[in-house]
């Protein structure tokens, strides 16, 4: 029998914002732990939470980026359990009144090659609601010790439908909910900083059946390739079940990386009574049409239409588009230089093939390579390059070296070409003179052209080219070599 | 000027205060002093810094002698109820799960009563976590009634209560959920007012059930208790229920020219169990109303009779979500038998919390649990609806309502404390005040012949505490009950 796997996806996305959720404290990753508290992170006796208005914007954006339809109402609920890692042992959330409903994500499939583009499609979202984050634990041989820095920080729980079937898509829906997020300024989205974290639903069915199986819960999924490995790993689990008769119980289970392997953590029997009741301490908040078109005019493009507008305006190929437009910082430095030039296709490939290549090699051992912003070349002083290239100033091959010295110095095009001498020659009496010189000495060559074999004129612009240190114009060069050679 | 400093009026001590005839350091040794003599018999003080509060009164008279006093409360010692923070002072709330907790932090009451110059005076005893209607719920001690140290000083706000009748302090905070300040202020023959809710910021308030929860005064006088609501009113950024509505100039408001008000009178409301003597006094409070050109108007409050029932489960479940923070991790006691995290919470939840709490939780827990939330908590929140209608209703008509704030004067310690039903009658009048989130009020209104006191409830419109100390005041005009004194 052939199975489908179906998938769902809750995602967790810390939200980038300057404090905590319900009250004024810094909230960032790496601190020295229980520093970025104060009597409401640790719900001591008498403090009462105040709503992070940034927060509700930035969750709000989210849900008018993936077409979600936006409460009129932001409804606080209490969701009841104890954990220390919980400071009030409940958690402010959103239960029946979310602030976003519905709304989809584009994702992009995987072509049948790297360099080739993948097919599209919508995975289809269940709600978006905002809450607070726990605390962290650290368990030893006797002891656990809690770190609160992170309780109160202001968190996104993402529901998609259970609308995915590999491990594929939800590698494609979590990679373009990451590159969306980024753009637009919502969240860093680092797995390892815990900033994105993906719980997955998975039942397996009988191909062509219509009702859902049994679903289990993934928790622990701690990477990306996490995720991938642990749906997969699940869907063979359940599938090797069913073929031996057994039923697939409702439970969560771990993945363990380590390992390799999914493992039971409790069944639905001892799941939670979370006893969610609406927080007395917070007034709901109306949130008007007004501000909701205010935040929608704040949207910056999504990555995916911006590709489709580059591809379309521009006729950039999907191996520089895929590679530009999920970076927003890559992509607005790109539009900016083309602004200063005019020709898109020169500055893509000086982006694609020569600055990230060089972003990375400027980068200390190991580490991620630099971003646009630590360039020494700017947007504008790269559109000066392309423009020299264009005027016929100097040429393609001048141009690279001409490249690693801005990106050494910072300097303009214009300063490293007039500081180093390599405007083109156009000096025709002088290269003619270069070329009488080399046609002289390269008999060999010269025979063999005058036999016939027109492509021994290469050889000789070769030397033209070095004794001029590639200062020549290679289109002059030709015609005055042709010339003597008659 | 012959009378002792502790048996003034705040009013009348600010008055001297100001005239410079005193200073704070007298006016609060006084009261220092007379804690140290009565408070063995009283019992009203969990917790006193003597050398703190004179440090305040000495810092107080500096202040007014440089010129820069800061207003009517500058140099008054105030009590201060043991479930309201105070940064470097204890905060235990009557309950052993915070024997050893010091608050870091100020309330936001108390941050305005420092600005205003007052003296924090001590740590007064409540019922724990404010569940309660006698202070017998304390974890530490029982407070008496002054008027009958074998009698309860009702609760929660039993020892804001004592303090002031027994002229410990001239003024205290309590906290009002179901009647914790009108209650025991009507059985120690004080006033005590529940402001609207939203008007007096809780930050800083142990919550018990938020939603209901209001800090207010408790006083001698209206005139005492408008001086406190002026510095303790107003909006506060911290706590979201709180309300940004203008504040009145309650002293105004007090010495205003007599207006004939139009007062409500629900007689269905007051039930079986109302105390002949209690309602003699109330008949007589409303005949003196009558008296001065008030209109007196029949009221129904058809649902009122709910508000016990929905009380016991709004209430309920807010605490058993408010007090699930204590749990042996980071501040409260930790039991020293417990084996591992969950333990941690069994064991010293189990040895921390006394029995009406532990009741009150698991009620809580049960009206919010899996398939009973539909039947209790939402079905509840919908009378509570229904109550606040009857009430809207009501002031369609009249100005205010009249009731007893409690059907009994004070009862004997130990009468009750076995049958949690009838304690909980206690709060009949005054609980579905707070269900529908008004301000109300309890005056002395009487004694009865074996010279306890009894109180007088005045309910108003979302904030009309003016309106409320002007019917006060009226009456305390004509009347010298809230003058009396027990005799300790």
């Amino acid at each position: 029998m052939e199975f489908e796997a179906v998938i769902g996806l809750e995602v967790h996305v810390q939200l980038k914002t300057r404090t905590k959720m319900f009250t004024r404290v810094a909230y960032h990753y790496g601190e020295q732990p229980n520093t970025l508290t104060n009597p409401v992170v640790l719900a001591l006796p008498g403090v009462l939470p105040v709503m992070n208005a940034e927060a509700i914007r930035k969750s709000i954006k989210v849900g008018l980026m993936h077409g979600c339809k936006i409460a009129e109402v932001c409804k606080w609920d209490r969701k009841n359990y104890f954990y220390p890692d919980n400071p009030k042992n409940y958690q402010i959330s959103q239960y029946d009144q979310p602030l976003c409903l519905g709304g989809g994500v584009e994702i992009e499939l995987p072509g049948a090659s790297r360099n080739i583009q993948g097919a599209h499609r919508i995975v289809q979202l269940t709600r978006i609601h905002l809450e607070e984050d726990v605390g962290k634990l650290t368990h030893y041989n006797n002891d656990s010790l809690v770190d609160y820095n992170r309780a109160g920080a202001p968190l996104i729980e993402i529901v998609s439908e259970p609308d995915m079937h590999n491990s594929d898509e939800v590698f494609a829906y979590l990679t373009a909910l990451r590159t969306n997020l980024v753009a637009a300024g919502i969240s860093d989205c680092d797995m390892e900083k815990g900033q994105l974290r993906c719980d997955a639903n998975v039942s397996v069915r009988p191909k062509g059946e219509t009702k859902l199986g049994t679903k289990v819960e993934l928790k622990n999924l701690n990477s990306f390739s996490g995720v991938r490995n642990g749906v997969d790993f699940e869907i063979k689990r359940q599938i090797a079940a069913i073929q031996k008769g057994e039923r697939i119980s409702q439970e969560t289970r771990r993945w363990d990386a380590q390992l390799g392997l999914t493992q039971s953590m409790r069944s639905k029997e001892q799941a939670h009574d979370y006893r969610y009741f609406p927080d007395p301490d917070l007034m709901p908040v109306r949130v008007t049409p007004e501000q909701i078109e205010k935040l929608r005019k704040e949207l910056p493009e999504l990555p995916f239409d911006k590709q489709r507008r580059y591809q379309k305006e521009w006729e950039l190929p999907y191996t520089i588009t895929s590679v530009i437009c999920p970076d927003r910082e890559l992509s607005e430095y790109f539009e900016a230089a083309v602004a200063a030039c005019g020709n898109p296709k020169a500055v893509a490939n000086y982006i694609a093939n020569d600055l990230l290549r060089e972003l990375a090699a400027a980068a200390p051992m190991g580490e991620s390579p630099l971003t646009v912003s630590q360039s020494k070349i700017t947007a504008a002083t790269l559109g000066g390059l392309v423009k020299l290239v264009d005027s016929g100033a100097i040429s393609k091959q001048i141009a690279k070296d001409v490249f690693l010295e801005m990106f050494q110095t910072g300097e303009t095009a214009e300063t490293v070409v007039d500081r180093k001498g390599l405007r083109t020659q156009s000096d025709t009496g002088a290269l003619e003179k270069i070329c009488a010189e080399i046609v002289a000495a390269n008999p060999k060559p010269v025979a063999e052209y005058k036999a016939g074999k027109l492509t021994a004129i290469n050889a000789l612009k070769g030397q033209v080219m070095k004794q001029t240190k590639g200062q020549a114009n290679p289109a002059t060069v030709d015609e005055v070599l042709k010339k003597l050679l008659g | 000027m012959s009378e002792p400093l502790h048996t003034l009026t705040l009013a009348e001590l600010s008055r001297r205060l100001a005239a410079k005839q005193v200073t704070s350091e007298e006016v609060t040794r006084a009261f220092v002093e007379r804690t140290r003599t009565v408070e063995p018999k009283v019992g009203a003080f969990l917790h006193r810094d003597e050398a703190d509060t004179m440090a305040q009164a000495r810092a107080s008279d500096q202040r007014r002698a440089a010129g820069k006093s800061l207003g009517p409360l500058d140099g008054i010692p105030i009590g201060i109820k043991d479930v309201i923070a105070v940064k470097g002072q204890p905060l235990t709330a009557a309950s052993k799960i915070l024997q050893k907790y010091i608050s870091p932090y100020d309330a936001t009451v108390i941050e305005k009563l420092n600005a205003a110059g007052a003296v924090r005076w001590g740590r007064l005893n409540l019922d724990e976590f404010a569940m309660g209607s006698s202070t017998e719920n304390s974890a530490y001690q029982t407070t008496s009634n002054p008027w009958d140290l074998t009698r309860i000083p009702g609760g929660s706000s039993g020892g804001s209560a004592a303090c002031v009748s027994a002229g410990e302090a001239p003024a205290a905070l309590g906290s009002d959920t179901g009647g914790s300040i009108r209650q025991p202020a009507s059985l120690c023959g004080i006033v005590g007012l529940k402001p609207t809710y939203g008007l007096v910021s809780r930050y800083g308030l142990a919550a018990f059930a938020s939603s209901l929860d209001q800090i207010g005064p408790m006083t001698r006088t209206t005139e005492d208790a408008a001086l406190l609501m002026q510095v303790l009113a107003g909006h506060d950024h911290r706590d979201s229920t709180s309300l940004k509505q203008a504040v009145p100039d309650y002293t105004a408001a007090l010495h205003a020219p007599a207006k004939k008000w139009k007062l409500g009178v629900p007689r269905d409301f007051f039930g079986n169990g109302l105390d002949p003597e209690v309602r003699a006094s109330i008949e007589a409070a409303i005949k003196f109303y009558q008296g001065q050109g008030c209109e007196i108007v029949d009221i129904k409050l058809p649902h009122a009779e709910l508000g016990l029932p929905v009380y016991y489960i709004i209430a309920t479940a807010e605490a058993s979500s408010n007090l699930a923070r204590y749990d042996g991790i980071r501040y409260t006691h930790r039991s020293t038998k417990a084996a591992d995290a969950v333990d941690i919470y069994f064991k010293s939840r189990a040895e921390g919390f006394g029995p009406e709490v532990k009741r009150r939780i698991i009620l809580g827990t049960y009206v919010l649990s899996s398939g009973y939330y539909d039947a209790y908590y939402l079905r509840a929140q919908k009378v509570r609806t229904l109550i606040r209608r009857d009430f809207e209703n009501a002031f369609q008509q009249v100005d205010a309502i009249l009731t007893p704030t409690a059907p009994t004067p004070a009862f004997k310690r130990g009468e009750k404390s076995d049958d949690p039903l009838a304690m909980y009658l206690s709060d009949i009048y005054t609980i579905s005040v707070n269900l529908a989130g008004l301000p109300g009020m309890s005056i002395p209104c009487g004694f009865t012949k074996s010279n306890l006191p009894i109180g007088l409830q005045l309910i108003g419109r979302p904030f009309a505490e003016a309106d409320l100390l002007a019917m006060g005041r009226m009456f305390e005009t004509a009347h010298d009950f809230h003058s009396r004194r027990a005799t300790l």
